[in-house]
């Protein structure tokens, strides 16, 4: 579990968190939804140790933000990077390969060898593994970098907006695969369907605070789109799941 | 296996070729021995490290600043270590060459330092500002290191620096580039934290690895190699932008495979320039900076223009 506890958060004069706690339970999907500027992408980058705290605490399990080193923590908890401008020239093989990095710090052991492969099959990354970066779709260099943090083997899984640029089968395939990880994941999601059809917790922040928890059903409504967002919209119920009408 | 060996075998060619090249005749002279220790050799061995180390130190240079058009020759390293140079002769002329050896290495990490805290505030979606801003922050350092060698009436001194070759390399005035072939090879050690750092700030957190100490360590490995060979041969442009790039463009940037690569064609390349640059208008010598400055261009502008293939 992870466990915000009265975290607030200023940049410059500006308050982006204020005394936020919740606590995202273990297993499943747990979506940050939220208008820009809501503080979605600072608290998971707070949980992620990407910035220092600066007051309250976080803990995830029985590792404490802050306290405990970075390696050890890189173990537990994983954030996959925003897909990068500027892809490196490694390939596949070599990204999923360094998801093994916090075990071995270098020297990389059977084992871990035949973790990447099981992960590169996994991933239906085998015909691909020589291929560099660069040379890959949006879609399946998310994936590789999905693969590198399946194969850093940890509890949880964070992710900060990781749609953007993908069209709509590479998204949906995206959170299926995050769906069958079987680790908890945290996401920042922009759109609110993805959010519905995918997570089984949902965290809807406004203003650097926490407006409402729960699961999709009972987090969109057509009031809470009036009240966090600022719009009216029609909420359909299809097959359990709240669809936002855009 | 095949490659590497005929790899070597080029190398090796090209050894023999600048120990053989030179205005005294050897099979004339009586103190042929003597010539080959005290001169052909030292040079020959300068060249290489000094071409194996500014490749290694472009290669790393770029992965710090996550950037493939910088180097530490033309973004302020090499003009810091030629400041910190200066400064000891100003001040401290009697000081030992170690003492000018520690100076220029401080100097060079200074201004290495300066250029990252430039870069950093640059928006990551102009990657092309960066060398630019290189290019100019070298040029304002490398500018008042002149204006002051003027005053100081040490211009011809300066200019030995400035403008890097290797005719003056003798047995007893270049071992100190072995001090920098050390620390290039030491790096080797770091290649798989520099190519995590080269994957960006978020990447190497999530890791696990401790991103401002390996840019740390990054940054005063290139700049005592740089510092050594400003030092002992002079600023050599070039070698650290386009050799890393053609190995990059060749076999990537997994800088445990790519790094032993490049430090050998950068050695390879370098050797030929000079090689080159002896026997062109022999018995006359062209700086090997020159030589290389064409040569390289030439390299690298075919490689932007041919197809990349896949690395199988």
């Amino acid at each position: 579990m992870i466990k915000v506890s009265h975290v607030t958060h200023r940049i410059g004069g500006a308050t982006i968190l204020s005394d936020v706690s919740v606590e995202l339970a273990a297993g499943g999907v747990t979506a940050l939804i939220g208008p820009n500027g809501a503080g979605k992408s600072t608290l998971l980058s707070l949980i992620a140790r990407l910035i220092p705290l600066q007051s309250g605490s976080i803990t995830v399990d029985d590792l404490t933000i802050g306290a405990c080193p970075s390696d050890v923590l890189a173990r537990k908890l994983a954030i996959l990077p925003q897909s990068a401008d500027a892809a490196p020239r490694l390939t596949v093989r070599d990204l999923v390969s360094f998801g093994r990095y916090p075990y071995h710090k270098g020297r990389g052991t059977e084992e871990d060898a035949q973790i990447v492969a099981q992960t590169l099959h996994r991933f239906g990354l085998n015909d691909l593994a020589g291929r560099q970066l660069d040379t890959l779709s949006g879609g399946q260099r998310q994936r590789a970098q999905v693969a590198m943090i399946h194969a850093q083997s940890t509890d949880y899984v964070l992710l900060d907006e990781p749609l953007n640029n993908l069209d709509i089968a590479a998204s949906r395939s995206l959170m299926r695969m995050l769906r069958a990880l079987g680790r908890t994941v945290v996401i920042v999601l922009h759109d609110i369907n993805y959010a519905s059809s995918y997570a089984d917790q949902i965290v809807a922040m406004k203003d650097g605070r926490i407006h409402a928890v729960g699961t999709p059903a009972d987090v969109v409504t057509e009031d809470l789109l009036a009240d966090v967002f600022g719009t009216r919209a029609t909420v359909h119920q299809i097959d359990g799941r709240p669809l936002v009408q855009v | 296996m095949l490659r590497v060996f005929w790899a070597a075998f080029a190398l090796l060619i090209l050894c023999l070729l600048s120990l053989g090249v030179g205005v005294i005749d050897l099979t004339a002279d009586a103190k042929a021995w003597q010539v080959l220790v005290i001169s052909r050799v030292p040079r020959t061995i300068a060249v290489l490290i000094t071409g194996a180390g500014l490749a290694i130190c472009g290669a790393i240079m770029q992965m710090l600043v996550r950037n493939r058009f910088v180097e530490p020759m033309t973004s302020g390293t090499g003009q810091g270590a030629a400041l910190g140079i200066l400064l000891v002769t100003l001040f401290a002329p009697q000081a030992s060459i170690f003492v000018k050896m520690v100076l220029a290495s401080a100097t060079a990490l200074g201004s290495s330092l300066g250029f990252l805290a430039i870069v950093r505030r640059l928006p990551p979606t102009q990657p092309l500002l960066v060398p630019l801003v290189g290019i100019i922050y070298g040029g304002i350092i490398g500018a008042g290191v002149t204006y002051v060698a003027f005053q100081a009436d040490l211009l011809q001194y300066i200019d030995v620096w400035m403008n890097g070759e290797f005719s003056g390399v003798l047995q007893g005035r270049y071992e100190l580039l072995w001090v920098a072939a050390i620390v290039a090879a030491a790096s080797y050690f770091a290649a798989d934290q520099f190519a995590i750092v080269g994957m960006g700030r978020v990447a190497s957190v999530n890791l696990g690895l401790n991103y401002g100490q390996v840019v740390l360590i990054g940054l005063v490995a290139i700049s005592v190699v740089t510092a050594l060979t400003v030092v002992t041969v002079g600023m050599i442009p070039f070698v650290g932008l386009v050799v890393p790039n053609i190995i990059s463009r060749l076999y990537g940037e997994n800088l445990r495979t790519t790094l032993p690569v490049t430090a050998f064609t950068g050695a390879a390349f370098v050797l030929a320039s000079d090689i080159l640059g002896r026997l062109l208008r022999y018995p006359y010598e062209i700086p090997v900076g020159t030589v290389f400055g064409i040569i390289g261009t030439g390299v690298f502008l075919w490689l932007l223009y041919v197809p990349r293939r896949h690395v199988p």
